[in-house]
């Protein structure tokens, strides 16, 4: 049985404090995700998303404080901004954009985290296993492969079309399935 | 450099152990590439714990460490703690959180659980790859306060500071200390005389040792950061040298100028050249030039400077800019009325029998133009029926201003009895929509007003005011029996929203703090750091962050006050050093990395055209690291290219 892969960026006022919450009260959630901590999810860089799906993540769950809370004023906002964008990227590359998921969860929600997570799993689950068909190697080959520190001008543009570039496998029309 | 790992699993008692295979994934590690040692050990922060640390350190000398545990806000401290005294740098030890994380949330699947704590040891093997040696970012520090505003929060401020040790800046815009607070009659619950509790206070601060007291005085700029500002103070020319003057008061005497006092509310007049009431302090007049006949009508008049026995009435005085130097700023900028102008259906402004909470203060206070006596401003007789309103401007999202003042409710309260106590026969009628009494003795107090001395509440708004035959019509509707209320009275005073002091919204933005979308300071955190502002070395107090009565001002004025005291308790200002910094070479600035902070740490070098990061301020968001579109803002410890390796280590295998 296919168990899909998933990164989570959380940050770590919020969402990790959250998880940990989960984790104290002993509620069970299915082990797919490993968590990145971050200061803010204002902190998560399109690009990190993207090299997420590239090294093979199946999903990516970006966790952030709810909207007014931020430690850090308004981290959460551009987050929010970004990654509405970003899904229409994903789209546009012919990855689902569900596969992409921001959620608000405060750290006393270690209920919310457990619904969110198993819920995330589930469905990318039902989206199958992501196949970008990238030639080359995966994984920790990717070390070598990271982008460069000093990225083109237009990052996401450039980005973009890497990924597209190698795209081969289409995937199930996106534009059929609304983004959350 | 090689970097030699050393990696410590935790079996947690059977916390860890009882899900995880910890001896297999100590194993694993030891595979790993950077990892120079792994092992693994039952309770990893005892002491036992920590010493095998310590000792593995020593022995496989080790640049890294990676405690696989519980999560970071445990025990993170302790073990970087351990780290330093074995020689690894604290910011190269890191936590691996296989409790929280997994092994409490995977009981059931040891196996997948295993898996997964491999991963999450590898993503920080990969950070710890990378990390570097960091200290505490240490920056010199002037301890001395700058406290804007000397209403009671600015003043109890003040006040602490200077009794904590610390050299204090007072500086207040108009001519005397005492803010609002001077101008009221009594005090609820208790009705002591607010001036009895205010003056001992307005003196102390004067006379303090350690405060430099600067009336008429406001801030003109403020550079720098914390523990490092530079403040340009501008003192206004008061044409009175108030450091020779004797506050005799014969040249405020023999004025023949009268014009309003903003201290009665309007409901005085005072002299052109004024102090602003009888206990003011400092008790040295100032010259108020729009209103004196020596600058309006080019030099005639000149009778004050002719009568002061010590010459010290200068017409040719300047504002003079008086630069200090700060390492902490309280701003303490209180609140005004929300104008009474706004209110056209209450005929605010317009009729003068309708009144702000403000202005009958002054009536009610022995010391104000009517020496405690209640009369009506149109004609000076005795009103016999007198209407407060609540809710003047507040709660009212639509029309006005959609939060709750908080204190009209009990200031109108204490209006409609002391009215009673003074008028006997009078009747007192409060229209309200809720009574708010949130205070200790304030339910009782409202109980007294309505039981002992009966004063008629009534559920409901008033829609309109109108004058008619000499009488202040009110129509309103009780909407308890859901039958219309009309009212002819004598008198209406209403009980204005708060609002932040004009001047002070314009001081927040030379602050450059931030402030919520009325104008009130915006606290970094609404329930855990309400006295501090976002920005750090400023600190907030008083009704200038938001709607507050007395107690809760002065509370927040000595939390202010100790906040500073505990900056000021080290020699030097130190924080954690995890904060971003740019490449010098790859940056163009473009200055998006200054659009995104949201504490002005980014600034513009006008000299080399590129971006830089003010250490002091720089609160370690990475905002602008995610913003900088050819990735020359990086984060210390948490790079682009630590995240892009601890991404690919958890999608390992």
């Amino acid at each position: 049985m296919y168990e899909p892969r998933i990164v989570c960026f959380f940050c770590k006022w919020c969402t990790y404090a959250g998880a940990d919450l989960a984790g104290t009260s002993r509620k069970q959630y299915p082990p797919n995700g490993v968590v990145v901590r971050v200061n803010c999810s204002g902190r998560i860089d399109p690009q990190h998303v993207l090299w997420a799906f590239r090294e093979g993540a199946d999903g990516v769950l970006i966790g952030g404080c709810h909207p007014g809370d931020c430690h850090y004023q308004d981290g959460n906002y551009k987050t929010m901004r970004r990654v509405t964008f970003l899904k229409r990227m994903l789209s546009d590359m012919g990855i689902e954009p569900e596969r992409l998921r921001l959620e608000w969860i405060s750290a006393a929600e270690g209920e919310k985290l457990v619904h969110v997570m198993s819920d995330f799993v589930d469905e990318v689950k039902s989206l199958g296993a992501l196949e970008l068909g990238l030639t080359g190697e995966k994984g920790n080959g990717g070390a070598a492969k990271a982008p460069a520190k000093k990225k083109p001008a237009v990052k996401a543009k450039a980005a973009g079309k890497k990924t597209t570039a190698k795209k081969t496998g289409k995937k199930a029309k996106p534009a059929a399935r609304k983004a959350r | 450099m090689e970097e030699r790992i050393g990696v410590f699993v935790c079996h947690c008692g059977s916390n860890i152990a009882g899900v995880v295979d910890v001896k297999r994934v100590a194993e694993e590690l030891g595979k790993y590439p950077g990892v120079a040692h792994s092992t693994d050990y039952t309770y990893m922060c005892s002491d036992p714990g920590q010493n095998l640390v310590k000792d593995a350190i020593k022995e496989h000398n080790l640049t890294g460490v990676i405690v696989a545990a519980c999560s970071p806000t445990l025990h993170e401290a302790t073990f970087r703690r351990a780290g330093r005294v074995a020689g690894v740098n604290p910011y190269q030890v890191e936590i691996a959180n296989i409790r929280e994380h997994c092994s409490w949330v995977h009981q059931g699947e040891k196996e997948a659980a295993t898996e997964k704590a491999i991963k999450i040891i590898k993503t920080m093997v990969e950070k710890a790859r990378l990390d570097e040696a960091l200290d505490p970012i240490s920056v010199p520090m002037t301890h001395k306060a700058l406290v804007v505003g000397a209403g009671i929060a600015g003043i109890q401020a003040a006040l602490d500071i200077a009794n904590a040790g610390h050299e204090v800046v007072l500086v207040e815009k108009s001519p005397s200390v005492g803010g609002h607070m001077a101008q009221l009659s009594e005090t609820f619950p208790t009705l002591d005389c607010s001036q009895c509790i205010m003056t001992p206070k307005m003196v102390e601060v004067s006379q303090h040792p350690r405060i430099n007291l600067m009336t008429y005085s406001e801030i003109d700029d403020v550079a720098g950061f914390v523990g490092n500002f530079k403040v340009k103070i501008r003192k206004k020319a008061a044409y009175v040298d108030r450091d020779a003057c004797t506050g005799c008061g014969v040249c405020v005497e023999k004025c023949p100028v009268k014009t309003e006092s903003e201290f009665d509310e309007g409901l005085a007049m005072r002299k052109a050249i004024y102090t602003p009431f009888p206990q003011a302090v400092p008790n040295k007049p100032v010259l108020d030039p729009e209103h004196c006949t020596y600058f309006l009508k080019d030099g005639k008049c000149g009778i004050c400077q002719k009568v002061c026995p010590v010459g010290c009435v200068d017409y040719e005085q300047k504002d003079e800019i008086i630069e200090e130097e700060v390492g902490a700023i309280v701003v303490a900028t209180g609140y005004d009325l929300y104008p009474i102008e706004n209110m056209g259906e209450y005929g605010g402004g317009k009729y003068a029998d309708v009144i702000t909470g403000l202005q009958f203060e002054r009536m009610l206070s022995a010391s104000g133009p009517t020496e405690g006596e209640v009369r009506r401003p149109s004609d000076g007789k005795e009103p016999k029926e007198i209407v407060f309103l609540t809710c003047c401007g507040s709660r009212d999202p639509e029309a006005h201003m959609p939060y709750c003042s908080k204190v009209c409710c009990m200031y109108l309260t204490k209006h409609a009895m002391l009215y009673k106590h003074k008028v006997h026969d009078g009747q007192a009628y409060v229209f309200y929509m809720d009574v708010r009494t949130a205070g200790k003795g304030y339910e009782e107090f409202y109980t007294r007003a309505a039981e002992e001395d009966d004063v008629l509440y009534i559920r409901g708004k008033v829609s309109k005011i109108y004058e008619e035959d000499g009488k202040v019509m009110v129509w309103g509707v009780d909407t308890l029996t859901g039958k219309k209320v009309e009212i002819a009275a004598d008198m209406a005073v209403l009980g204005l929203a708060t609002v932040p002091n004009v001047a002070a919204k314009k001081l927040a933005n030379k602050l450059k703090i931030h402030t919520d979308e009325w104008g009130f300071l915006a606290e970094a955190h609404p329930k855990l750091r309400p006295v501090e502002s976002l920005a750090p070395g400023f600190y907030l107090a008083g009704a200038a962050q938001g709607p507050k009565d007395i107690p809760e001002a002065v509370a927040q004025a000595s939390g202010a006050a100790s906040k500073v005291a505990h900056l000021f308790a080290e020699e030097e200002y130190h924080r954690e050093p995890i904060i971003a910094w740019i490449d010098e070479d790859t940056c163009a600035g473009c200055r998006v990395c200054i659009s995104v902070c949201p504490y002005d740490a980014a600034e513009f070098d006008e000299e080399n055209g590129i971006a830089k990061i003010q250490e002091a301020i720089c609160e370690g968001c990475g905002a602008c690291i995610a913003a900088c579109p050819s990735a020359s803002a990086q984060q210390r410890n948490l790079t682009d290219e630590q995240v892009y390796k601890m991404v690919s280590a958890a999608l390992e295998g």
